[in-house]
């Protein structure tokens, strides 16, 4: 007897039914498709180091802790266009604007791959922006610091991004499928934004006094917070050691931000610029560099919404939304109009 | 207001097929098509765009997957490695 052929209203990304509804027909389909067996295929794909896709059994944890994950990147991203943006009318040349809107495109485009691999696991895209919007979803915090001069375009291109690089490239072999695949686009387009702030920096650091004092004010500013973005000390991490287990995660948040220090020191040097930490110091025994203690009380103070622009961040983004608004209405009454005028052949 | 979903395929070159690079929403397949162009090729990764509506697509089922493929298992005779040929023989 030949297979029964799957349905029509089975999309490939499961974004409108979602990968639980998928799920959930599944288990309820018979008596010899049961929870417990599903998970057991999830658990061996997991061991294999396979990755899992949309509609596979996944247990709800593991969905949930990804469309936190996934969903707070995304926001990161889409925030993280506001930074820098403020600097676009204010670039010191018509190349530097050309590349800082590039980059801020670039950070658009990155919202909107990972806002698609999010849905694949059955949220949708309007939720999770009403979830930004509202103060229920988080963003890093690091776009919650103020841009107050032209080398913070630098600092943010070398810092910022050289540590967002360090978290992303382990993510490529991520054990969820769409979020691995839109990371791996992410980390292509992302080296250009470090080298591009590397040259500004490299750029004031040769330029008048002035500029050089500018450059070293900005990664004064920006080298803790960018410590901080490879998330609290292993000891005290909330969702870790599952994440680890899950193949979400690959490295810890210590091994990646010693390995960020490690490779951001000789390029400073190289620059000429100082790193705002006098325990700095090169431990020859293991060649790592060693480092002062983080201010957590800072970091946890700015994640509870206490940072320098937190409020604006999330009401600037709101606007953008609401003043959008009839453009999508626009676009949607147009598409309708179509439909009536040319009823599909 | 959620606009349907679409699913995009981008030709890297001329001589290649259209792969899957990911999917986007947009109200009409026109937008659609531009959007595609702005999120997925923004650094010339093709030279032709197609998006299809998700909601048109027929996939296989995973729960279904191994009696659905397992037809092609015991054929191992379909791969030219199955056949003992003597060594000296050659360009076979």
């Amino acid at each position: 007897m030949s297979q029964q052929l799957p349905g029509r209203d089975v999309v490939l990304n499961a974004a409108e039914t979602g990968a639980v509804e998928a799920a959930a027909a599944t288990t309820h389909r018979g008596p010899h498709t049961d929870v417990a067996v599903d998970l057991t295929q999830f658990e061996a794909l997991i061991a294999a180091d396979q990755r899992i896709e949309p509609r596979d059994v996944m247990p709800e944890a593991y969905r949930r802790s990804l469309v936190r994950q996934i969903a707070q990147h995304a926001h990161s991203e889409i925030i993280g266009m506001q930074p820098e943006g403020a600097w676009i009318s204010r670039a010191p040349s018509l190349r530097r604007k050309a590349i800082l809107m590039a980059k801020v495109q670039d950070e658009a485009g990155h919202g909107l791959y990972l806002y698609s691999a999010a849905e694949t696991l059955g949220v949708s895209r309007d939720d999770l922006l009403d979830q930004l919007h509202e103060g229920r979803q988080r963003y890093s915090s690091i776009f919650n610091y103020p841009t107050l001069t032209w080398a913070d375009m630098g600092a943010i291109g070398w810092l910022v991004d050289g540590a967002a690089i360090m978290n992303q490239v382990p993510l490529c072999r991520c054990s969820y499928g769409p979020y691995a695949r839109a990371v791996i686009r992410v980390c292509k387009e992302e080296s250009f934004h470090q080298r591009q702030g590397f040259e500004i920096l490299w750029t004031l650091a040769r330029g008048t006094d002035a500029q050089r004092a500018m450059a070293q004010d900005a990664v004064d500013r920006w080298w803790w917070p960018a410590l901080m973005m490879f998330g609290p000390p292993d000891d005290e991490s909330t969702h870790s050691a599952q994440s680890m287990a899950w193949g979400i995660k690959r490295f810890s948040n210590d091994e990646l931000r010693q390995r960020f220090v490690d490779i951001t020191v000789p390029q400073a040097q190289r620059i000429g610029l100082t790193l705002p930490d006098a325990d700095l110091a090169l431990d020859e025994e293991s060649g790592h560099w060693r480092f002062g203690e983080i201010d957590w009380s800072e970091f946890e103070r700015v994640l509870r919404g206490d940072g320098p622009c937190n409020a604006t961040r999330v009401a600037h983004r709101r606007a953008a939304h609401e003043d959008g608004a009839w453009v999508r209405e626009a676009a949607a009454a147009y598409a309708a109009k179509q439909r009536v005028q040319e009823p599909a052949a | 207001m959620s606009e349907p979903l679409w699913e995009v395929f981008v030709r890297a070159s001329r001589g290649l097929s259209h792969q899957h690079v990911g999917s986007l929403h947009a109200p009409d397949a026109a937008m659609a098509l531009r959007n595609a162009r702005d999120v997925f090729t923004r650094r010339q990764e093709g030279v032709s765009l197609w998006v299809v509506p998700a909601a048109a697509i027929t996939a296989s089922s995973p729960d279904e997957r191994e009696a659905f493929f397992d037809p092609a298992g015991d054929k191992v005779y379909r791969h030219p490695t199955f056949y003992e040929v003597p060594e000296d023989v050659q360009y076979l």
